[in-house]
């Protein structure tokens, strides 16, 4: 047993230990196209710094927030570079769980970075996360069935118009449906769609005492117009629905109109992956009037962990991984299609890039119409715009979006689904002492 | 036999297996009963403080936790039944000789080999889905309206993509105790003139009791907690359709980070599955002579 | 005559059973065709059932993109370690029951299946916490003795059932010869129970391959096994269904062939006491 056991020991120090020369960095990412794409490309960074190896873990979205927050919240040590959004880095900066990026170099030119997207990784003027890449939401249709319907869609619709539009681009019998939204429950499923749209329509999650207010009229508004067209000009099966599911339908020529992320534009215009690549306009997410339109704003960020060890290297890392040398590295190796967008201002500058995505510019003017310090037309005590940046916030956005999902298969009326949002929110906010 | 020598050897023999599952259950529940008490949000490092049965009234006055109740029960129920109903099926089938046995013998064992998540990734994506999945798609050959499986009817949908996974070990277990049936016994009864209902019902039935006592006993401990299905498919939903204990108490502690709570859902589920437990002890005393 | 209607009857028996078959295996036989089409292709509709362009570039792409045999061969570290040490410890403990039965023998069999009856999730913070002032996080040592700590019940009882089919004079007879404990067991027992212990070792080892909980949770980058393998391929923004196909068939391809090539002791001694 002894034996058995030292040799277990021995078994592992060897396997430990052929990585002891360099400094080896963990860095956990999620397995989007852009950052299989940098894991790709990495080569050109361990060829230029050989003194640091990296070791990549690479999981879904879901279970990588998971993972990364256990770990740092046990400060379980497990990784040097994290990938997160914009929800978490605001709450993780006040834990003091972040480092503060100050080596990324003097070549970084932080000045580039898109301001909305800077302003929500940046606490007290000290940048925590570095942006990766961004992406606001917008509406994608499809041009040729515009055309034969005898429809235009202005560069910056109205509700109203979208949802007469989905209603009369419907033609359920060949399977085109009119529009397509997320259904499948969760904060970052469904409530991200839902949270923008209720904010083109006025409402907001919580008034300034943290009362939540799905009892309120903009809510019901919001609410009985996404059951209502998706009721009559939306797919099957949309209860289920994510950004996958619907890219896979519009892909396949299956909706007449999309509103979700602006990455997506890079998906559907490839003419390898998309039937109706040459096909699709675009145009700024739906507004109603108030002064706010429904349009989200995500940056998948790279950070390091205050409990990291190597924090210098990490920081050579993401300097190289979010530098305008990346992007026109990506651009030689994989075109400029392929250049992980909404970061940097000088990439909507680049006449190249503009030629290479057709949707650049909409994509920048979206990013720029959304506001997370400011994201409702009432005031809100909250910061985030499809999000409320607070810890209890992905509990609750999921069952809420659980209400949501379930009204839209038909299990309940939209009145039903809002008084379940309020009581168990109430009930929430209640328990983790918001509300006295 | 048990004298006094081997009585301590027992000890001593049991000892290792004993100490380590103590250990492994009490040192993890110690803590999780402590936490339980605690207002504890992982989010929320150094505020924590102790708040007594708060996060147990949370958790058994949330109207998710009796649909959990009765979507944990459905989902143990309906699966033990198919598996065992198709089970015995199976395994009447292929006691009979046909030609192509051993095949179709490894092609229905083979998804009890499946990781569950893969085994819901691809009934969800790739069989399910009512635009692109392959049900779909034979629906719409046949000229019928695709079913839209997950969201018309999630927990039945979860209890065939279970079922699907537990049916071969059933049907294993079940074969091999049917093949150790005395088959001169079968033969005495055809010669009474016994019918084939009447020697299932009066034969078959009773001796592969034992065998379906072992399989409802094995697939509860292992279908109580069944998580990676729902998560994949439909994250507890619609509603709460799907949600069930395990599940519940993952949202508390994976989504919420409330460890307090989901330490208190995680006590209650162990207080359920001891109740479980001590219900299956006398049915076991009763089948199996332990 | 009666020879043909016996052959008629066996022909519908072979329809039946090969049609039953073939929908119960056909999600997997799905997976795998899908894993050699395009990405376009994998969501088509009608989907082509065998007449699609036929392409290897998804197995190429992931294993660019991951170190598959990395996590294989972890997968196997965590798998059949865990099972050994289990079995190491349930033989002992599976003999006192089975030979030397007590009161308490049962209440202790049913305590112990019990233990597995926990969520696991409600107690992933608390190990969380154990493993890292251990150090044990993304440690393959780590896994090895969580699932083996998961698995032992199951060890312990099927051993039990099995041994207990085993008469106890021949046990006696040996100590009276004077054998030592360990002598009795190792060189009277085991032998006699090589099917028993052939089918622990092959459903523990793929109940281990298979747990998906543990093994993400308290793993990285070092120690991740397959089902960490499967996580980086399953949703991410984009299609993904033929890949995932291609990352799902070399995830399970390993574990089926075994179990197929080894059903025969799977299945000899999987009874659980249930066969007298």
């Amino acid at each position: 047993m002894k034996r058995a056991l030292s040799l277990i020991g021995a078994a592992v120090a060897a396997f430990l230990g052929s990585s002891a020369q360099a400094e080896t960095l963990s860095i956990a990412t999620v397995n989007n196209g852009d950052m299989i794409r940098m894991q790709k490309l990495a080569e050109h960074f361990t060829k230029a710094h050989p003194d640091i190896t990296l070791n990549w873990v690479t999981l879904e979205e879901n279970v990588l927030r998971q993972r990364i927050t256990t770990d740092i919240a046990t400060k379980g040590g497990q990784y040097d570079v994290l990938t997160i959004g914009t929800y978490e880095v605001p709450i993780w900066t006040k834990q003091k769980w972040l480092k503060p990026l100050d080596k990324l170099g003097a070549n970084y030119d932080v000045e580039d970075l898109l301001p909305s997207i800077r302003s929500g990784l940046t606490t007290d003027g000290t940048l925590y996360a570095a942006p990766f890449y961004g992406e606001s939401s917008m509406v994608m249709y499809r041009k040729d069935l515009f055309e034969k319907a005898g429809l235009t869609m202005p560069e910056a619709p109205t509700w109203s118009f979208i949802a007469d539009a989905a209603r009369k681009l419907t033609d359920k019998q060949n399977e085109l449906y009119g529009i397509c939204l997320r259904g499948k429950a969760g904060w970052g499923e469904n409530m991200a769609f839902l949270s923008a749209m209720a904010n083109s329509f006025g409402a907001r999650w919580f008034d300034m005492n943290w009362k939540p207010q799905f009892n309120t009229d903009p809510w019901k508004q919001t609410l009985t117009t996404y059951l209502g067209v998706m009721k009559d000009a939306g797919p099957p099966g949309a209860s289920s629905n994510g950004f996958n599911e619907n890219l896979a339908l519009f892909q396949t020529g299956k909706c007449a109109m999309w509103i979700d992320a602006t990455v997506a534009a890079s998906f559907v215009s490839n003419p390898a992956q998309s039937k109706v690549a040459d096909k699709v306009g675009y145009a700024l997410a739906p507004d109603n009037g108030l002064g706010k339109r429904s349009n989200w704003l995500w940056a998948w960020s790279l950070a390091v962990p205050a409990s990291s060890k190597k924090g210098d290297a990490a920081q050579t890392f993401i300097s190289w991984a979010t530098s305008k040398e990346y992007l026109d590295l990506v651009a030689k190796e994989e075109g400029w299609a392929n250049v992980p967008p909404g970061t940097r201002s000088s990439l909507y500058a680049n006449a190249e890039y503009r030629k290479a995505a057709p949707f650049a510019d909409l994509t920048l003017k979206s990013i720029q119409a959304a506001d997370p310090q400011h994201p409702t037309v009432q005031e809100v005590p909250y910061t985030g715009v499809q999000f409320v940046a607070i810890p209890e916030f992905q509990g609750i956005g999921t069952a809420v979006g659980q209400a949501f999902s379930a009204a839209l298969a038909g299990q309940m009326t939209a009145d039903q689904a809002l008084q379940s949002a309020q009581a168990l929110t109430t009930r929430e906010m209640t328990k983790a002492g918001y509300i006295k | 036999m048990a004298t006094a020598h081997s009585r301590a050897a027992a000890r001593l023999t049991m000892s290792p297996a004993v100490v380590l599952l103590l250990g492994w259950m009490l040192i993890p529940l110690a803590m999780t009963l402590y936490f339980s008490f605690l207002r504890y949000n992982l989010l929320m490092p150094g505020q924590e403080e102790w708040i007594g049965v708060l996060n147990y009234q949370y958790f058994l006055t949330d109207p998710a936790f009796f649909a959990a109740l009765g979507n944990t029960l459905a989902l143990v129920g309906g699966v033990l039944v198919l598996t065992i109903a198709g089970g015995i099926g199976l395994a009447l089938l292929l006691d009979r000789p046909f030609w192509g046995r051993g095949i179709v013998r490894l092609l229905i064992i083979a998804p009890f080999f499946v990781m569950p998540t893969v085994s819901a990734l691809v009934w969800k994506n790739m069989l399910m889905n009512p635009v692109n999945g392959l049900f779909a798609a034979i629906a719409k050959g046949l000229g019928l309206q695709p079913f839209d499986f997950l969201a018309e009817a999630p927990l039945s949908s979860i209890i065939l993509i279970v079922t699907w996974q537990w049916l071969p070990f059933a049907t294993l277990i079940l074969l091999t105790a049917l093949q150790s049936l005395d088959s001169e016994r079968l033969e005495a009864a055809e010669m009474d003139g016994a019918g084939a209902v009447d020697r299932f019902i009066h034969i078959i039935l009773p001796h592969l009791a034992r065998a379906m006592t072992v399989v409802t006993l094995i697939q509860t401990i292992f279908l109580l907690s069944v998580f990676a299905e729902i998560l994949v498919t439909t994250n507890g939903g619609p509603g709460t359709a799907t949600t069930n204990i395990t599940y519940l108490v993952y949202a508390q502690s994976l989504l919420q980070f409330d460890v307090g709570g989901g330490s208190a859902g995680g006590i209650v589920a162990v207080v359920l599955a001891n109740i479980v437990a001590v219900f299956l002890m006398r049915m076991i005393g009763r089948n199996l002579d332990i | 005559m009666a020879r043909a209607a016996t052959n008629r009857q066996k022909l519908v028996v072979t329809l039946i059973a090969w049609t039953i078959g073939i929908v119960i295996f056909f999600p997997i036989l799905w997976t795998a065709l899908t894993s050699f089409k395009t990405e376009a292709e994998a969501i088509a509709s009608p989907p082509s059932f065998l007449a699609f362009h036929w392409t290897l570039e998804n197995y190429t792409e992931v294993q660019q993109r991951s170190d598959y045999f990395l996590h294989f061969w972890n997968s196997v570290v965590i798998s059949v370690g865990s099972t050994l040490i289990g079995l190491m410890v349930a033989v002992p403990a599976a003999w006192s029951m089975a030979f030397v039965p007590g009161k308490r023998t049962r209440d202790v069999l049913m305590w112990m299946l019990s233990t597995k009856m926990l969520p696991p999730v409600g107690v992933l913070i608390p190990i969380y916490l154990l493993f890292r002032d251990f150090g044990l996080l993304d440690s393959r040592i780590g896994l090895v003795i969580v699932l083996t700590l998961i698995n032992l019940p199951i060890i312990v009882w099927m051993l039990f059932t099995y041994f207990r089919e085993i008469p106890g004079e021949i046990l006696e007879a040996a100590r009276m010869d004077g054998a030592g404990l360990r002598d009795e067991i190792l060189f009277v027992l085991l032998p006699m129970a090589v099917p028993g212990i052939a089918s622990t070792l092959l459903l523990n080892i793929i109940l281990a391959w298979n747990e998906a909980f543990w093994t993400l949770n308290l793993s990285a980058s070092q120690s991740a096994p397959l089902t960490a393998f499967i996580a980086s391929y399953s949703s991410p923004e984009g299609l993904f269904y033929a890949k995932l196909s291609a990352a799902s068939t070399m995830a399970v391809a390993p574990i089926l062939v075994l179990g197929w090539f080894s059903q025969k002791q799977l299945v000899r001694g999987l009874t659980f006491g249930a066969v007298k």
